[in-house]
């Protein structure tokens, strides 16, 4: 699925037999009958040293000799739908132009069209790898423009999956960057551990992919005990293929002559450029929302923000190693010290749905499920704009919401970190081989889905 | 009622040079978010002496398109998210710009991060970027000629879908 084609056809031929005898000038147009050879104006001028220098001076101007490659939309490097064209000299990439757009599907158009409650279907779709994260950023935003304060169960529910989510995403990317640079062990010992946090949202949800797992003021599903123990299980089990996977890849030699030095990105640039999560702690940015600005449950933990500074590509998967360490702590204090009570909010504030219970034998129950129901009786919308983002697993992922007394968003905007990224490409790549794309590509860890919306 | 524990670093010591120097701003404060609002003519010297004053990372720059929207005085609202990676400051500027033709210089100069955020207002809402260096459209295909996310652009086009020219490998 790699095209190639010259930028213009021969000009490096037909340089060649502008200075080579016309015996050989012949030989080499019948050889090549299907390229046009043109020649030169001063062929036919004496060949001395200033014109030869003339010519070459003129052709290291002339771009004519470099190659485009288009790279996507599809390619098994690429993992999703992009595309990026790039200027070749030989294996060297002069140029990269990243082009999107082609998972497009006008996901911000229809936030103002859904529900609060509706649209954490089409969260899920933008970033796939940890639709989790996406759910308790969207309803984290709509709770801040609406004023739901939730219960302490609630939140430390959402700092569990969040984290899980971080751990899913870090295991494929860090598994998808082992893969495109030829370890393909490490990556199955990856997904075989991405089974598990899937089993658990199946186990929690019903759903293993697009989990839509959270609601206005709460979450669909209240952990159940044998929840509690998978995720028991797994952060009993996860450290040990942890230590195998650092094992197998972050010493091996291939891999670091790989990625070391490969796309490296400065702390500077990495500010400038908007780069956040993952991508910018490995370039030596230590701000991480988690501690910065304490969201959900995070101030009760006792964790670590991991930076490098070198902001190569082997920096950004050795922080992401580290990142699933530090999670693997969060979720093993959140579930040891798991809050008793509701998870969703009371019928008091009119956010979540009562439980069955009270409807059937309250008649607050039954009054608060009928209006929240009803169209036009659920949830009072200020007629106000906030913004509000948590650290996803892939950098800082915020909506902007305004509220214009509709039970849905006038304007629902994502502040998707991948697109930041992805403009990153070019300045990384820039100097370095072809094979180092997809190195780079994968240490972005760039999702389509949440680039295009 | 506060949303979380956590509450946001004052802004008082980049406010007050900003009102010295520029003279007062409308500013508001919803949920720990300060918004400040800044005539369009000015916008690109606000945020030159934010970035100046540490605000260094530009965390999103986005449009509200303000047409249905109850006692709106403009059309447009060009949202710039500022954040501080020092002091974990962070402020909202809002600039308004109206039809015909809404423009508004670019950020690129201040921030690399704007280049791809604009393009995508562009591409999206049809806000003129003065200055930018590579105003092309982002997520819609090069030949589309509306700005989707406008609220006069309805939820399921305008027919685009279904009259692309369909090309056979022979027209190829």
């Amino acid at each position: 699925m790699l095209f190639i084609f010259p930028l213009v056809q021969n000009s490096t031929h037909s340089t060649h037999s502008t200075h080579s005898t016309h015996s050989t000038h012949s030989t080499h147009s019948t050889h090549s009958t299907h390229r046009s050879v043109t020649v030169f104006p001063m062929a036919t001028a004496p060949l001395t040293s200033r014109t030869l220098l003339d010519a070459a001076q003129q052709q290291e101007r002339s771009e004519d000799y470099l190659w485009t490659l288009n790279f996507g939309p599809q390619h098994p490097a690429t993992h999703t739908t992009l595309r990026i064209v790039l200027k070749l000299d030989g294996e060297r990439v002069v140029d990269a132009l990243p082009e999107m757009g082609y998972l497009h599907s006008g996901f911000e158009k229809l936030g103002e069209h859904l529900t609060y409650n509706q649209y954490v279907t089409v969260t899920d779709r933008m970033n796939y790898i940890s639709p989790m994260a996406n759910n308790v950023a969207w309803h984290g935003a709509v709770e801040k423009l609406l004023g739901i304060e939730l219960t302490p169960r609630c939140r430390s529910i959402r700092t569990i999956v969040a984290e899980l989510a971080r751990l899913s995403d870090h295991l494929l990317s860090n598994g998808a960057v082992g893969l495109d640079t030829g370890a393909f062990t490490f990556f199955l010992y990856a997904f075989y551990q991405r089974e598990v946090i899937y089993d658990i949202f199946e186990t929690l949800c019903g759903a293993r992919f697009t989990n839509s797992y959270t609601r206005v003021g709460g979450v669909s599903h209240d952990f159940t005990p044998l929840v509690i123990q998978k995720i028991r299980d797994f952060v009993k089990n996860f450290p040990k293929t942890l230590r195998d996977m650092e094992r197998l890849l972050t010493r091996n030699r291939i891999f670091v002559d790989r990625t070391q030095g490969v796309g490296v990105l400065s702390k500077a640039e990495a500010i400038n450029r908007g780069a956040t999560g993952p991508v910018a702690r490995a370039s030596g940015v230590t701000r991480d929302l988690r501690k910065d600005e304490p969201y959900l449950a995070y101030q009760d933990f006792d964790f670590q923000i991991c930076c490098a500074s070198s902001g190569d590509c082997y920096a950004r998967y050795l922080v992401r190693m580290q990142e699933m360490r530090e999670s693997l702590k969060i979720v093993s204090q959140a579930i040891e010290n798991l809050p008793a009570g509701e998870a969703n909010v009371g019928i008091d504030q009119r956010a979540a749905l009562p439980t069955k219970k009270q409807v059937y034998s309250t008649i607050e129950g039954t009054i608060s499920h009928f209006e929240l129901s009803m169209s036009n009786r659920g949830f009072e919308v200020p007629h106000e704009e906030s913004y509000a983002a948590i650290e996803a697993p892939n950098g800082e992922l915020g909506f902007y919401i305004v509220g214009d007394g509709s039970e849905s968003a006038y304007r629902a905007r994502c502040r998707p970190p991948s697109v930041l990224h992805f403009a990153l490409f070019p300045h990384l790549i820039r100097g370095h081989t072809l094979s180092d794309v997809v190195a780079v590509l994968g240490s972005l860890n760039i999702i389509a889905a949440e680039l295009d919306r | 009622m506060p949303h979380s524990p956590y509450s946001p670093p004052p802004l008082d010591d980049i406010l007050e040079p900003l009102a010295a120097h520029f003279g007062t701003m409308e500013t508001s404060v919803y949920r720990g978010d300060t918004r400040l609002v800044v005539p369009e003519q000015e916008s690109l010297e606000v945020l030159e002496f934010l970035k100046d004053r540490g605000f260094d990372l530009l965390v999103d720059v986005t449009c509200v398109d303000y047409l249905e929207y109850r006692g709106a005085k403009h059309r447009y609202g060009l949202v710039y998210l500022l954040a501080s990676t020092t002091t974990n400051q962070r402020l909202t500027v809002r600039v308004y710009v109206d039809d015909p033709a809404p423009s508004i210089r670019s950020a690129v100069p201040l921030w690399e991060a704007a280049n791809w955020l604009e393009r995508e207002v562009w591409d999206l809402f049809g806000i003129h970027f003065a200055g930018h260096p590579d105003l092309r459209r982002l997520v819609m295909p090069e030949e589309f000629v509306a700005h989707p996310l406008r609220k006069d652009y309805p939820l399921q086009g305008r027919g685009e879908r279904h009259n692309f020219p369909i090309l056979t490998r022979h027209d190829g």
